[in-house]
């Protein structure tokens, strides 16, 4: 996949700042960064890598801000007039937030699954082919075709739906709806996918078929997946990040790293009595 | 409220009990406030339209300046002559030039018996209404009006009309009730509607789609703009009219009287055109659909304009995929509401001078017009009660018309809500 993000004077500043933890691998990174509503800081000095083909989870209380700095990796958070960042956000080696970035090319290669299954209100079919639709997909019907049978094949709902392309998102059921967002924004051709709680809405069995989902989606995409339920977190994702909320309801991030290590050996207090339900 | 004592459930003597019955009681109360006020308002409907109803039609006393007998053919009953048979008389007893006029208009031969029939009524029987009666009296008091013609006009016909007749829709204007119709007013309404639709929507919607989408309310400027235009949706609409005859009419006369674009009607030297009235209309209803498409659009949930930019669309994808058919539905109901309002507007256009005596069609926006409400009110304002009757058979036209124009605009907007 071809970049045409422009690197900035700020994207080159960042990258002579502090060395990324991981090492090479990482497609996205978080450097310094804080996110304010108006006057209000919902994020406090973040720096955190997320290694490719992996899945790295958010955990923390309610309104730790975790929403808010997965939103930061593809300027969704552009759509709050009063939303500002500060620090910066490096996307295979080039800022996102640099003068000259065009939100709507970031949102193209870090793809979004939301909270409440939200498909649009068509059919199957142009749920899944919007998105190349007004990508500028150039291509026979096809090919078209081929490209929404991919994508469903990949969000496992293909043997669900083959035979009712045509008939409305919205008669499925939640998990094969989320399922349908999943394939909607794989039809893209993303880079990386942020998943804000994609199961909340669901029911257990409709939780885990998406979580072996993920499994299967992380060979070919980076996942990124903010969760409330810390047995999800540690059942599917490869890296933790825990972030709390200081005293004045900013979000910062307490630990960092591989999953089963966070949750067997967690390295700072607060995360332990985080993950031992002591609070949250 | 009492805390439920064990085993009280079910004792009618508890205090929970009597709890529960006051406040079914209360709720009753409730009820009966709604159905009466519903019942007002069916009331208040109905009188309206028997109101209408009781004078579009009545008793009429008819008197002829020529006795029917002298030039009827046999003596015979109007009625009961064929279309040749009157053509004939026509041409027997009005002047050569008056009967080249009418052939070039139309040839005699070719019109319809009903028009030769309303012509030899108005042109060589003279007939006009010596007095009518509404509705009501003439089924419940038919004697007595019978013995007040014979006592009052012996030579004349009583006969049970109706002052909506196929030609009164027809007809252009006439200084004679009976023979005044309304097919200019109805012209000169659908015009001056169009015009006002033509420009309101697209510039309303658009307006509507910049506030909700694009500006950010943050700001002062915008949270000003906001705040006027919900101003301006309560302005009189007289005040309109005031801002339409100085703009339109007066400042921009060449544009309005079609005279910069070599269009200009020679009988209209001003700027008192269709198109003024129009544009006047337009600038009324222009808030409320403002405010109407922006609550549409605010409808439109936010959970779709993210999954819209989530896959990288821009923000004009997303209005025009998503947004606008989203909120279309009720984008066209504001419409319909505006468009009924800018129908039955008289005001606006008194002072942006409508005419009201218009006995030609109007043919292009550069025309003087008259509308219905404006021909109803003109009607309603003469001392002659036979205008009255046709002012309330206009008004059935008038409400007819807004029927018509609801039902085609609603049934638009179910066809745009065909959504999965």
């Amino acid at each position: 996949m071809t970049v045409a993000l422009e690197a900035g004077p700020r994207a080159r500043t960042a990258r002579n700042g502090a060395n990324p933890p991981m090492g090479g691998d990482n497609v996205l990174e978080a450097r310094a960064l804080h996110v304010y509503y108006g006057a209000f800081r919902a994020i406090e000095n973040v720096t955190l890598p997320i290694a490719r083909n992996r899945i790295t989870a958010f955990i923390g209380p309610s309104g730790c801000g975790k929403s808010t700095m997965l939103r930061a990796f593809n300027r969704m958070n552009d759509l709050v007039p009063t939303a500002r960042v500060e620090g910066d956000i490096v996307y295979r080696g080039q800022s996102i937030y640099a003068p000259g970035v065009d939100p709507v090319e970031v949102r193209r290669h870090i793809g979004m699954v939301f909270q409440k299954p939200n498909p649009f209100p068509k059919s199957i079919y142009d749920n899944v082919a919007w998105g190349a639709r007004i990508n500028g997909f150039r291509g026979t019907r096809r090919e078209l075709d081929d490209l929404v049978e991919a994508a469903l094949v990949q969000a496992a709902l293909w043997d669900e739906v083959h035979d009712k392309l045509d008939q409305s998102g919205l008669s499925l059921s939640g998990g094969q709806q989320q399922r349908l967002c999943i394939a909607r924004a794989i039809a893209v051709k993303p880079d990386v996918i942020l998943m804000d709680e994609p199961c909340s809405a669901l029911d257990p069995i409709a939780t885990l078929r998406i979580e072996d989902l993920m499994q299967q989606l992380k060979e070919r995409y980076t996942i990124l997946i903010v969760t409330h339920n810390m047995q999800q977190a540690a059942r599917a994702s490869d890296y933790t990040a825990f972030f709390n909320m200081g005293d004045r309801r900013q979000g910062y991030l307490v630990e960092f790293g591989p999953t089963p290590e966070l949750f067997t050996n967690p390295k700072d207090p607060r995360t332990e009595d985080y993950i031992t339900g002591r609070f949250g | 409220m009492t805390a439920l004592a064990p085993g009280s459930i079910g004792l009618a003597t508890s205090d929970a009990a009597r709890q529960v019955a006051r406040r079914h009681r209360v709720g009753r109360a409730g009820l009966a406030v709604f159905q009466l006020s519903t019942i007002v308002g069916i009331v208040v409907l109905g009188a309206l339209l028997y109101n209408i109803a009781n004078e579009a039609a009545g008793l009429v006393a008819y008197e002829h300046k020529t006795d029917p007998a002298a030039v009827l053919p046999g003596g015979r009953d109007l009625a009961a002559l064929s279309a040749p048979e009157l053509a004939a008389v026509l041409t027997a007893n009005l002047s050569p030039g008056e009967v080249a006029t009418l052939e070039r208009e139309a040839p005699l031969a070719e019109r319809s018996q009903a028009e030769l029939r309303r012509l030899v009524d108005e042109r060589v029987l003279e007939t006009h209404a010596a007095a009518a009666w509404n509705l009501t009296d003439s089924v419940l008091d038919r004697p007595a009006i019978e013995a007040t013609v014979a006592e009052r006009h012996p030579d004349a016909d009583l006969r049970l009309t109706s002052w909506l007749s196929p030609a009164f829709v027809t007809a252009p204007q006439s200084g004679d009730a009976e023979y005044a119709g309304i097919r200019t007013a109805i012209l000169g309404s659908l015009w001056v509607i169009v015009i006002t639709m033509a420009v309101a929507v697209p510039v309303g919607v658009a307006a509507g789609i910049y506030l909700e989408e694009y500006a950010d309310h943050t700001r002062w400027l915008n949270r000003a703009i906001q705040t006027n235009i919900s101003n301006l949706a309560g302005v009189p609409s007289i005040i309109y009219g005031m801002l339409g005859l100085a703009v339109f009419v007066r400042a921009l006369e060449p544009l309005s009287s079609g005279g910069a674009f070599g269009a200009a009607d020679p009988t209209t030297a001003n700027g008192r055109t269709i198109l003024s009235a129009g544009l006047t209309m337009a600038l009324l209803i222009l808030p409320l659909i403002i405010i109407n498409a922006q609550e549409a659009i605010r409808a439109v949930p936010s959970s779709l304009r993210e999954a819209s930019f989530g896959l990288g669309a821009t923000r004009w994808q997303t209005i025009r995929h998503h947004v606008l058919p989203g909120a279309l539905p009720g984008i066209l109901t504001g419409t319909i509401l505006a468009m009924s309002r800018a129908i039955g507007e008289t005001a606006p256009l008194i002072v942006v001078g409508m005419s009201t005596y218009i006995t030609f069609d109007p043919s292009s926006p550069f025309d003087k017009f008259t509308t219905l409400p404006g021909q109803i009110y003109q009607w309603t304002a003469r001392p002659q009660p036979e205008f009255h009757h046709i002012a309330a058979a206009a008004s059935v036209v008038l409400l007819v018309l807004l029927v018509a124009l609801n039902a085609s605009a609603i049934y638009g907007r179910n066809r745009a809500q065909v959504r999965y």
